[in-house]
């Protein structure tokens, strides 16, 4: 299915947001003026990109500690991010998050998660819901190569074969589990669709640097994951730009390692390849969403600086509804 | 008002709680029990009975019986509470809490808090916890004061049929996490179980019976131990007010407080091992808020610091019986 002018601009605006979005915070952290742990999604903006422009609402996803591309993807607030990610008063989470634990439930954001491989099961509860209520919507479990090794998400893929539930497993595969390579911690040494498959249920595979393999297999993964039949998985194999974390040294890296991803896996400049050889869009075009990306997290990080912290007596608010 | 076990107090209240609101559902280890057997879906009927009939009235959407999976349990149950469903987990053993120990105590406990406020996460894990069965060590903790340090959790133990209704309801109404510890001693205990939307609030402990010389502070299958010990010293003229705390987050400070502020004299007597345990942490309530008006030394009644032994001997020796209340009574009436 061939999409529209204002699809791919939507598509590709979202992945220069996040790749804006992630751009920045890597020069704000140095400045010392954001606090704890971050860690940036920068290089895998068309799996988040190709995964979520298939949402609703109403349908859920549950992400990682990587999970900044994936809220802005599932419609979590820019703004409110970015001062969640300063801890003020009126980020997203009332600076009760940071980076780690943004969330949005309103729009089917069901969590970043400081633990890994904790958000498969969670994502199978959301899909129990989603199979209860019969309208034909899905959970998504965002994992990495880290992930598919934790007996988390070994239980939750086993779980939703179970009970049928309408749940995608969507493996980001960067090749690191923080500081450790994929060929040394996923003992199949093989892929990890081929895990996902033994458990029984259906698998595909994508090139997650290339927005276009990525929205197009999952066009295919959702029509059979909504058409009730039970669980599925897709492994999307894409790189990390950033380290581990922020101010991570990256030693593990091969010689030229971070310039060549750079330069051949780099998903906004295989798009805007593609889409001006084919025609469908202008360099200008492109040149405009960048542009307008690039001011809205200049906006956005203006007024995250700018904005109150949090009262301290807060602390000990929305511990419980009722206590 | 009809009479019924805990057990059957339990049954009945999910049964009418699925039946008046449809995003209740049940999940857990064989809560059906028999499924993929020759003998067919309830072959088994739930393995402690309190899921009994709910998969023939209810069905598989909403009567979910699981893989030996604990994490994916806990985990499903925290995605179908955040997504608007109103899950009851089961752990068969409380003990297998550890295996989830994530899901409630990294994700269901923080939810709310780590978002902001902005979600609530309703749901209620029902684990069947305590000694007396010897089932050994990983099959009788009372893991309740683990689950009490945790913020964001809710601790209810039901003592008596009409609790067990009032409090599961009460947990099933409310939008906070619960762990519902049910004591595998107690399921069969009877006793009348008020019709309807009969609820007890959280919070408020029950008091089991005032005597006036002594405080016992006590919860879970503790409570009929100390009502026992109760009664023998009330036969000498020794008073007790028991206290069944009820639910031990949030917990009743003002009961605890009220009480030691009369009788000067409290024995705390908690199932759970004792470092760091809850009767550790009344001990620092009373000595911190109540210093002024105790009489004699806080005396606990606690089993060893040890695991749950299996031999019936071994298991009787650990496990604080009414003799042991009733000792302690005596102890802190004979100081000074």
């Amino acid at each position: 299915m061939q999409l529209s002018r204002d699809q791919l601009l939507r598509a590709y605006s979202q992945m220069a947001i996040i790749r804006a979005f992630e751009e920045r915070l890597h020069d704000e952290i140095k400045t010392g003026d954001i606090a704890g742990f971050t860690h940036l999604y920068g290089g895998q903006e068309a799996a988040a990109v190709g995964v979520c422009e298939h949402l609703a609402d109403d349908d859920f996803i549950v992400s990682t500690h990587r999970g900044h591309g994936h809220c802005i993807a599932k419609g979590c607030d820019v703004k409110g991010m970015m001062k969640e990610i300063y801890g003020r008063a009126d980020g997203l989470c009332k600076g009760k998050a940071g980076s780690m634990h943004i969330a949005d439930v309103s729009v089917g954001m069901l969590g970043a998660n400081g633990i890994v491989g904790a958000g498969a099961p969670q994502a199978v509860g959301a899909a129990l819901a989603a199979k209860m209520d019969g309208k034909g919507k899905v959970a998504i479990a965002f994992s990495g190569d880290g992930a598919c090794n934790q007996g988390t998400t070994f239980e939750a893929m086993n779980m939703a074969v179970v009970t049928k539930a309408p749940c995608i497993f969507v493996f980001e595969n960067n090749h690191y589990s923080e500081h450790t390579g994929f060929d040394y911690a996923v003992g199949t040494n093989k892929d990890i669709a081929s895990r996902a498959e033994a458990f029984g249920m259906k698998v595909w595979r994508a090139n997650g640097s290339d927005f276009f393999d990525t929205f197009d297999t999952m066009r295919e993964v959702l029509d059979y994951v909504r058409a009730g039949n039970g669980p599925a998985s897709i492994e999307l194999d894409t790189e990390r730009f950033y380290g581990h974390f922020e101010g991570d040294p990256q030693r593990y890296r091969g010689p030229g390692e971070l310039d060549r991803i750079r330069e051949e896996r780099d998903c906004l400049k295989a798009f805007r390849e593609k889409v001006t050889a084919a025609g469908l869009l202008g360099h200008a075009d492109l040149d405009a969403v960048d542009a307008a990306a690039l001011a809205l997290i200049e906006e956005a990080t203006t007024e995250a600086r700018a904005a109150a912290p949090p009262d301290p007596a807060n602390v000990t608010t929305d511990v419980y509804v009722t206590y | 008002m009809a009479k019924m076990t805990i057990r059957e107090a339990i049954n009945l209240t999910i049964h009418e709680e699925m039946e008046r609101n449809p995003d209740v559902l049940v999940l857990g280890e064989d809560i059906v029990g028999g499924n993929g057997t020759a003998g067919g879906p309830e072959a088994i009927g739930g393995i402690w009975g309190a899921t009994t009939g709910l998969y023939a009235k209810f069905g598989a959407n909403r009567v979910i019986d699981t893989p030996i999976s604990e994490s994916a349990i806990v985990g499903a149950a925290a995605g179908l509470a955040l997504a608007g469903k109103r899950p009851i987990a089961e752990l068969m053993f409380a003990d297998f809490v550890g295996v989830s120990l994530d899901q409630l105590w990294n994700q269901m406990a923080k939810f709310r808090y780590m978002f902001g406020g902005k979600t609530t996460c309703p749901a209620v894990v029902r684990m069947i916890y305590g000694a007396g069965m010897n089932a050994a060590a990983q099959h009788s903790q009372s893991v309740y004061a683990m689950m009490t340090s945790i913020p964001g959790l809710k601790v209810v133990m039901p003592t008596t049929p009409a609790d067990a209704k009032g409090l599961l309801l009460e947990a099933l109404r409310g939008d906070d996490p619960v762990m519902f510890f049910e004591h595998k001693s107690l399921f069969a205990v009877s006793g009348e179980v008020p019709d309807g939307d009969y609820r007890v609030p959280f919070g408020q402990a029950r008091m089991v019976r005032e005597g006036g010389d002594v405080t016992i502070v006590t919860c879970g299958l503790m409570v009929s131990k100390s009502e026992v010990a109760a009664d023998k010293l009330a036969a000498e003229g020794i008073g007790c007010d028991v206290i069944d705390l009820r639910t031990t987050s949030p917990l009743d400070e003002e009961a605890i407080l009220d009480s030691v502020e009369a009788t000067g004299r409290l024995v705390i007597v908690d199932e759970s091992t004792p470092r760091c345990s809850l009767a550790s942490d009344i001990a620092g309530l009373v000595a911190s808020k109540a210093f002024s008006s105790l009489k004699a030394p806080i005396e606990m009644v606690t089993p060893p610091h040890t695991p749950v032994p299996f031999a019936r001997e071994l298991e009787a020796a650990w496990l604080p019986g009414a003799s042991e209340v009733e000792a302690a009574v005596r102890r802190t009436l004979a100081y000074r």
